[in-house]
């Protein structure tokens, strides 16, 4: 795995949503923000979570860095090696292959030059993953790119369309907590 | 046209504001329980509506509220399973990214009846912006007074927050949930000790799914007798239906129970028949973990009858002619599906999310995997199809949570219902393998 030179360190922003979280537990209970942060860190560090990343996660909770390893690990949400800018997810679960999943993978890999379960393709705009089921099979099939659902990728033309969205995105699009105005549901603090 | 109870205004603009929401009679059922009745009596409503667990169980919410332990002193917690994973499932999705108000109303008016301070929504990880609107939605409920300190003046206090997992199909798993929750891996706790009495933090808590959350506000409102006389015998109430695969219209219905399932795929009011003017072959009528049911079965029951909607006529005859109602997730398969296939794609999906915690479990759905995967692929032999059975049933029971039957029971009822179709998996292997090749009891490969 890639190590990066300087210790990793989160930004105002997201300590401050990070600090909003923890109060969420009760104080002896620190450990149940592990999702949460990890879903942070992600976000922060280039959309997947290094060694070092981790360890910066299991400093901010004040748990052990074994702690953090063996629940990244389970979660397939985490991404545990470097990614494309834009990560498809793509929903492989039965009743989004009766609606052609199957060929929207394979499609998606000729357009990207990407392979799923591979790196990224080599602009290094896309990585190609395949999930189980999204929770959304009414509207088969679906691609999850991070906060966002593509549905009904079952025509040519919707899948350019995303594709072209995905590649016109000259600058991230902003985190929730970057957002100015985001509102706070803690009320006791 | 059915009743709606949770779905009336689910197409009104800017329903998921406060404003509106509140302007359509929202919160009425907090204003009524706290002003107006004591938590058992709550609690008493809800017994008395028949509700049954809507996660896909089906076990009584009155009763299972009962079973809360309430020693002196000690915080106890309500926890709300939005970790909507079941493949054919996604109503509590919808329910929430548009309806997030009508979820932390039903929060409230549970927690109070539960006598909770702290109570959190567990939603599955994939669903962040569901969790904005969540939050965006719990904030303007503060603001409200809904939430907080001294709610409506009465001195009962209640902090909500929403709490995102990671992507693992197992935290649906009420136990496994918890241990999500607290920040660990998701694997099932054994039971006892039953979270109403350790549950979250080794507190009592009552875990319950978003649906069944979102039926306590009208309950409340309308009162439990109210609510127990819509539907059928003890399938009481209305129910989330999340039709999905080969139909002309797949998507989330609201309806009484004891509709015929008939109705339900073929009428325009619902799925609109099956699509591309083709014939219906099987339907896996509550979510991928429920015994699939070829289409004779799934239109009559084992006694020649209609089949309704509901938990007992949806299970009637068994597993050997029935099936369950589940979660509602409706999976409609049309003439031109493989059933190898799709069993092998579910079977793949209960292996990749085995938390590998038991061995039946953790070895037994790679197992049926590889063996679905030869059949598939044009390398079986017969002897796998006995195999298959034999694999599903040496893990059912014998597992600490029930993924170990999710994952059973739908590869033994496949192998019961089209074992000829397994057969010539066997028989024509090669061209069973070619890509779209689909079995017709005509020998005919379309």
């Amino acid at each position: 795995m890639e190590s990066t030179a300087t210790k990793p360190q989160f930004s105002e922003a997201a300590k401050a949503e990070i600090a909003r979280i923890c109060k969420q537990y009760p104080e002896e209970r620190r450990k149940s923000a592990m999702l949460p942060v990890l879903h942070i860190a992600q976000a922060e560090f280039g959309g997947w979570v290094s060694p070092e990343v981790q360890d910066l996660v299991a400093e901010v909770l004040g748990v052990a860095p074994i702690e953090v390893y063996e629940v990244s690990s389970f979660y397939t949400m985490f991404n545990l090696k470097p990614v494309g800018k834009h990560v498809l997810e793509i929903c492989r679960t039965g009743p989004c292959m009766l609606r052609g999943s199957d060929e929207l993978t394979q499609h998606l890999e000729r357009i990207t030059g990407a392979k799923v379960g591979g790196p990224a393709s080599e602009d290094g705009l896309f990585t190609l993953k395949e999930v189980e089921c999204l929770a959304a099979c009414g509207f088969a099939p679906v691609v999850q790119v991070r906060e966002k659902y593509y549905e009904q990728l079952d025509t040519q033309e919707s899948v350019d369309a995303m594709l072209s969205e995905l590649r016109n995105q000259v600058h991230r699009p902003a985190l929730p907590w970057e957002e100015t105005g985001l509102p706070n549901a803690v009320a006791n603090n | 046209m059915g009743r709606k109870l949770l779905t009336e205004h689910i197409n009104v603009e800017g329903i998921e504001t406060f404003e509106v929401y509140r302007k359509h009679g929202g919160y009425r059922s907090v204003e009524k329980a706290i002003k107006t009745m004591t938590p058992d009596e709550v609690v008493e409503e809800v017994k008395k509506s028949g509700l049954r667990g809507r996660g896909g169980a089906g076990f009584p919410t009155g009763m299972k509220w009962s079973f809360l332990a309430k020693p002196e002193g000690v915080p106890r917690y309500l926890v709300c399973n939005a970790d909507e994973s079941e493949p054919g499932t996604f109503k509590d999705r919808q329910l929430m990214s548009k309806l997030p108000h009508l979820l932390i109303e039903g929060m409230i008016t549970s927690s109070y009846a539960l006598g909770a301070n702290t109570s959190y929504i567990y939603i599955r990880g994939e669903l962040l912006y569901v969790l904005r609107i969540l939050e965006k939605a719990i904030a303007e409920a503060y603001a409200a007074g809904f939430l907080g300190k001294n709610i409506l003046g009465s001195g009962y206090d209640l902090d909500l927050f929403v709490h995102p997992g990671g992507g693992a199909y197992i935290c649906g798993e009420e136990t496994a949930l918890l241990e999500s929750l607290e920040g660990k891996r998701g694997n099932p706790r054994n039971k006892p000790p039953f979270p109403a009495v350790q549950g979250l933090y080794a507190r009592p808590t009552v875990v319950n799914n978003v649906e069944s959350i979102a039926a306590v506000p009208v309950i409340v409102n309308d009162g439990g007798d109210e609510y127990a006389k819509i539907g059928v015998g003890r399938s009481t109430g209305t129910k989330l239906f999340s039709a999905c695969g080969h139909l002309n219209k797949p998507g989330i219905y609201e309806i009484e129970l004891g509709l015929p399932v008939e109705e339900f795929i073929y009428s325009d009011e619902y799925c609109g028949g099956i699509w591309k003017g083709r014939e219906l072959k099987a339907v896996v009528a509550g979510g991928s973990s429920v015994p699939i049911l070829p289409k004779e079965l799934i239109l009559k029951t084992a006694a020649g009858e209609n089949r309704l909607m509901t938990y007992e006529s949806l299970s009637d005859g068994g597993f050997v002619t029935g099936t369950m109602l589940g979660s509602g997730g409706f999976i409609a398969m049309d003439e031109t599906t493989c059933i190898v296939r799709n069993t092998w794609n579910f079977s793949r999906f209960y292996h990749h999310e085995s938390c590998g915690q038991c061995s039946p479990c953790r070895e037994g759905t790679g197992w049926m995997e590889k063996v679905l995967h030869r059949l598939e692929h044009g390398h079986g032999h017969m002897e796998d199809i006995d195999l298959l059975v034999s694999v599903a049933k040496q893990i059912e029971g014998n597992t600490i949570c029930p993924l170990g039957e999710a994952a059973a029971w739908p590869v033994a009822a496949a192998v019961r219902h089209f074992r000829h179709e397994f057969e010539w998996h066997v028989t024509h292997a090669k061209e069973a393998a070619q890509p779209g090749a689909v079995y017709r009891p005509s020998g005919v490969l379309v």
